[in-house]
């Protein structure tokens, strides 16, 4: 038998392979203190891939596509797992877009996205690392500029 | 094939080289003719939120040239605005008057929202601190008119280097011409950084420096821009700036030049380019200033489609 890092669920998601020190920023976005399920947290797991990885696996709740899209700008090499009945049934990586509308604040005080009730645009020009141009002001910030909304 | 037909002018980053020299060629030849009714009948909405006389006039005055007329306002303190009308509803209502729009405002992506919300072409006349694609298209036309060339050109950008969006814009044009480039400011006004990196990305040659000692014999250009007091918490080191950034006739002879060199200026200035520079050979910004009517009759006949 398959022994777990973080103990199993029946019916949920898993996102597995995130940069450990992301771990409670992805919690952050995908709000886990609003679950009434089984919510669980690790940190530090030994990955032979990242070094140390960080996982989170909601009990009872399939993650959306915004979601996905916010959580791949944090934790670019997350693997998302959606469990039915103990068994991973779909599996995939999250990917950036190339265009990303509505989740991400301009860093420009002076942007008109900041100043007026528009969703805010940013074209994703780099993916690893990341960079985001703003379609309105044309700033470009990186990763440490990223504000989500 | 390069068409401007019904195109937005928002950001020169929009535009490859091909595309830039189609309109310079096109002000050349507009240059030539000094009147042409090809844009009779047709009607250019002039919405400036921001103070300007130099472009305002000059779109003004380049589509009037063309046979066209021209509606809008110089302030928006008079308008709808003041009583709180969104600038994307502004823009709506106002498309219904007219076929082309220009606009300049002080947020920065302002004219990229109202071309996103209107079907007719919208002309970015200065977006706050990001871009002024007009003037990029005639300081690249004063230069190739004055250089006769604008291919592998040593340019020095001089003054306010942080704020200056005449100087962000033109330097990413200028990236398509093998162009090296010195930024001289005092370290309080360099080029912002993420504009240094996109030139890098670019692969263009770019040095930072505080002052032209030691380069001003390699350059064939320099681009002059007005340092603001009220960038200056200490008036004490902008006393101290100002001097340095002062250009002058004397200046210029004791740290040497190349003869053939040329001074633009995106005007107004303050005391940073001597009047002794004037009259000099070197000079070359009351002639860009009057370069701004044939390059936007060049890009108002180009975007209404008229010469297709
Ligand atoms: N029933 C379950 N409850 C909770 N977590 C589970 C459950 N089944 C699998 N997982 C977790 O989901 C992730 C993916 O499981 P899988 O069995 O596909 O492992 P894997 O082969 O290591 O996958 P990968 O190649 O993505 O690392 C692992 O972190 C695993 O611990
Ligand atoms: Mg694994
Ligand atoms: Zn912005």
């Amino acid at each position: 038998m398959k022994v777990l890092d973080v103990s199993a669920i029946k019916d949920g998601s898993v996102i597995d392979h995130i940069d450990s020190k992301s771990t409670l920023k992805v919690a952050d976005i995908l709000n886990i203190q609003n679950e009434e399920q089984v919510v669980l947290v690790g940190m530090n797991l030994t990955s032979k891939f990242l070094g140390k990885k960080g996982i989170i696996k909601i009990g009872g709740k399939i993650i959306d596509q915004k979601e996905v899209n916010k959580i791949a700008l944090i934790a670019p090499n997350a693997t998302v797992n959606i469990i039915k009945d103990y068994e991973v049934v779909k599996k995939f990586k999250v990917a950036v877009p190339e265009v990303i509308e509505g989740i991400v604040k301009c860093f420009n005080p002076n942007c008109v996205s900041n100043h007026h009730k528009i969703e805010t645009k940013l074209h994703v020009v780099s993916k690893n690392p990341i960079r985001l141009q703003c379609h309105y002001c044309e700033r470009i910030m990186n990763s440490k500029d990223i504000v989500l909304i | 094939m390069v068409s401007f037909k019904q195109r937005d002018i928002i950001s020169i980053r929009h535009f490859n080289k091909e595309e830039l020299l189609y309109i310079l060629d096109l002000a050349k030849q507009m240059e030539q003719t000094a009147r042409m009714d090809v844009l009779g009948g047709k009607v250019l909405a002039s919405l400036f939120f921001e103070p300007s006389t130099r472009t305002r006039l000059s779109f003004e005055s380049a589509m009037k040239r063309l046979g066209g007329t021209v509606i809008g306002f110089a302030e928006s303190g008079i308008t709808s605005i003041a009583k709180g009308e969104s600038l994307s509803d502004s823009v709506r209502i106002i498309e219904g008057y007219c076929d082309i729009i220009v606009l300049r405002h002080y947020l920065e992506g302002s004219a990229q929202l109202a071309a996103d919300v209107v079907d007719v072409p919208v002309i970015n006349a200065g977006d706050g601190a990001n871009q002024h694609p007009t003037q990029t298209f005639l300081d690249l036309y004063t230069i190739l008119k004055t250089k006769g060339t604008l291919e592998g050109l040593t340019i020095g950008f001089l003054g306010d280097l942080k704020y200056g969006r005449t100087v962000h814009s033109l330097v990413y044009a200028l990236s398509y011409f093998g162009a090296e480039m010195f930024f001289i400011s005092p370290p309080s006004l360099r080029m912002p950084r993420d504009c240094v990196e996109e030139l890098k990305d670019r692969k263009v040659k770019c040095h930072e420096n505080e002052s032209l000692f030691g380069i001003s014999k390699k350059l064939d250009v320099i681009y002059c821009t007005r340092i603001q007091k009220e960038r200056f918490a200490d008036p004490v080191e902008f006393e101290k700036v100002r001097g340095i950034y002062r250009l002058s006739k004397t200046m210029l002879e004791e740290i040497g030049i190349k003869d053939d060199l040329k001074i633009l200026h995106p005007l107004p200035r303050v005391d940073e380019m001597d009047e002794s520079l004037d009259k000099t050979e070197f000079a070359v910004y009351f002639h860009q200033a009057r370069n701004g009517v044939p390059v936007r009759k060049a890009i108002l006949a180009a975007v209404l489609g008229v010469l297709e």
